[in-house]
């Protein structure tokens, strides 16, 4: 029977949950790099025991860790992240020139191909990537560089690369999404890009249908329909069908838009589940009732799911990088809070249960699949 | 050989003790030649005491030397012979901040 994995990155360490085809019962290990802030954990499709975890503190700035047994062991990789050339300046929160600097890596991509090549998403906005196992990062410095990034601008969050999507059809085109910059595309690999942004409208900024400027979330694809993606953006439910080229609003009747994780059901590319939350200023659920929102029809009609989930007193947020689905024959969706649960449904979202309920403040959560 | 006291966090990370000992071969015996040793011994803290490109101090680490704050006098400042001769160990301290 195929067992899932769960790789779970909280506030002050990372954390590896287990547990066979049925996914009632849990194996909990951890915490690995404790009292250290582990913003994502992620394991190769090629290699799946090969993970990577972005490990940072304030105290001591980013290592990189690699496993290459399931997250038994792990050995520090390469923590040299230095932007190619003359770092430049990107705009501050109050409108004037700031100077580019490596803060953390918010999120690592593994190739589709190649178990030694990883992408790292990270903050001040840039895409690094190895092909030799992360020994050694390169700058891909045509997104940095391309003609808007002196306009980027942090998000209350800071200014982070947290969302590497690959065309699974071509390696070659990958979407990115940075807080608050918008969505970018390539088509060639990462040499160059170019924002698709074109249909977000962010009432919040000078010109709410900029061409850059946008504060996107996270975004998501199904492999089966990589033209499609859909995005959660700090206020709106989005989706594109032309890779980027164009987005419109599917929010539908969610109670609010506003949200940060967004993710596809692994089997129904127009299946797509959100965690609406109160406000920009309010990172809570409404009225105290956690409710994962559903929508069968790639959006616009969405149905609330809470069997097992808290519904009174809950105020816990869901972090962008905190959803995950399986690949097992009936999907399971996963997330963790704020609070330091992770839930699971092993039914597409019928019925939650918690994993466990007293972790640091999860950052990040990535599903496995292993046969 | 010179004594370096680390903060807990970096010692998991370097999968070493409290304190570790580095024979330092350059003279004079500076805070930068003790972390030049350090980082060679155990790679896995490049980075994470200063800066990889600028090799400044990284600014929520501090370093103490007989009782003194000395992360302010500079990298290439000599140490005294009581650090030198592994008598007193060099402090690099983690700030009191965070949560």
């Amino acid at each position: 029977m195929s067992t899932v994995r769960l790789l779970v990155g909280t506030r002050k360490g990372g954390f590896v949950l287990t547990s066979d085809g049925k996914r009632q019962d849990w194996t909990v290990e951890g915490p690995f790099f404790a009292g250290w802030e582990i913003y994502h954990m992620k394991g190769s499709p090629v290699d799946p025991n090969r993970i990577w975890a972005s490990q940072s503190s304030g105290w001591s700035g980013q290592v990189l860790q690699r496993s290459d047994d399931g997250g038994k062991t792990w050995t520090v990789a390469g923590n040299k992240f230095l932007y190619e050339g003359e770092a430049g300046t990107h705009q501050w929160y109050d409108g004037t020139p700031h100077p580019w600097e490596f803060k953390r890596v918010w999120h690592l991509e593994p190739s589709l191909s190649c178990a030694d090549t990883v992408f790292a998403g990270v903050e001040d906005a840039a895409m690094f990537k190895t092909t030799d196992g992360g020994t050694t990062w390169s700058e891909l410095p045509g997104l940095r560089k391309h003609g808007t990034g002196k306009d980027w601008q942090p998000g209350a969050g800071g200014m982070c690369l947290h969302s590497i999507v690959i065309d699974p059809t071509d390696e070659q085109r990958m979407f990115i999404a940075i807080s608050a910059a918008g969505a970018f595309r390539t088509d060639d690999g990462g040499g160059s890009w170019k924002p698709i942004n074109k249909g977000l409208y962010s009432k919040y900024i000078p010109n709410p249908t900029a061409e850059v400027g946008h504060c996107v979330h996270h975004i998501a694809m199904h492999p089966s329909k990589p033209k499609t993606l859909f995005m959660q953006k700090h206020w709106d439910v989005m989706r594109t069908d032309d890779a980027g080229e164009n987005w419109s609003k599917v929010s539908g009747n969610l109670p609010t838009d506003f949200g940060f994780v967004i993710d596809v059901h692994a089997h129904e590319p127009e299946t797509i589940f959100v965690v609406p939350i109160k406000s920009d200023s309010e990172h809570f659920p409404m009225e105290g009732q956690l409710r994962v929102f559903r929508s069968k029809t790639g959006g616009n009609e969405w149905e609330p799911l809470s069997r097992g989930l808290p519904q009174k007193d809950c105020y816990v947020n869901v972090l962008r990088d905190a959803m995950s689905v399986d690949r097992m024959d009936d999907c399971g969706i996963y997330f963790g809070t704020t609070g330091g649960q992770v839930y699971a449904s092993p039914d597409g979202g019928e019925n939650w249960q918690a994993i466990v309920r007293d972790l640091p403040a999860v950052l990040s959560v990535e599903a496995q699949t292993l046969p | 050989m010179v004594r370096v006291d680390l903060p807990a966090h970096l010692c998991r990370l370097a999968g070493v003790a409290h304190e570790v000992t580095v024979a330092v071969d350059a003279a004079p015996v500076t805070i930068a030649a003790v972390l030049e040793v350090l980082e060679r011994d155990y790679p896995a803290l490049e980075g994470t005491i200063r800066e990889h490109e600028t090799k400044q101090r990284r600014a929520w680490l501090r370093f103490f030397v007989c009782e003194e704050d000395w992360s302010h006098v500079g990298m290439d400042a000599v140490l005294p012979e009581v650090i030198v001769n592994g008598k007193e160990p060099l402090l690099v301290i983690g700030a009191i901040a965070g949560g």
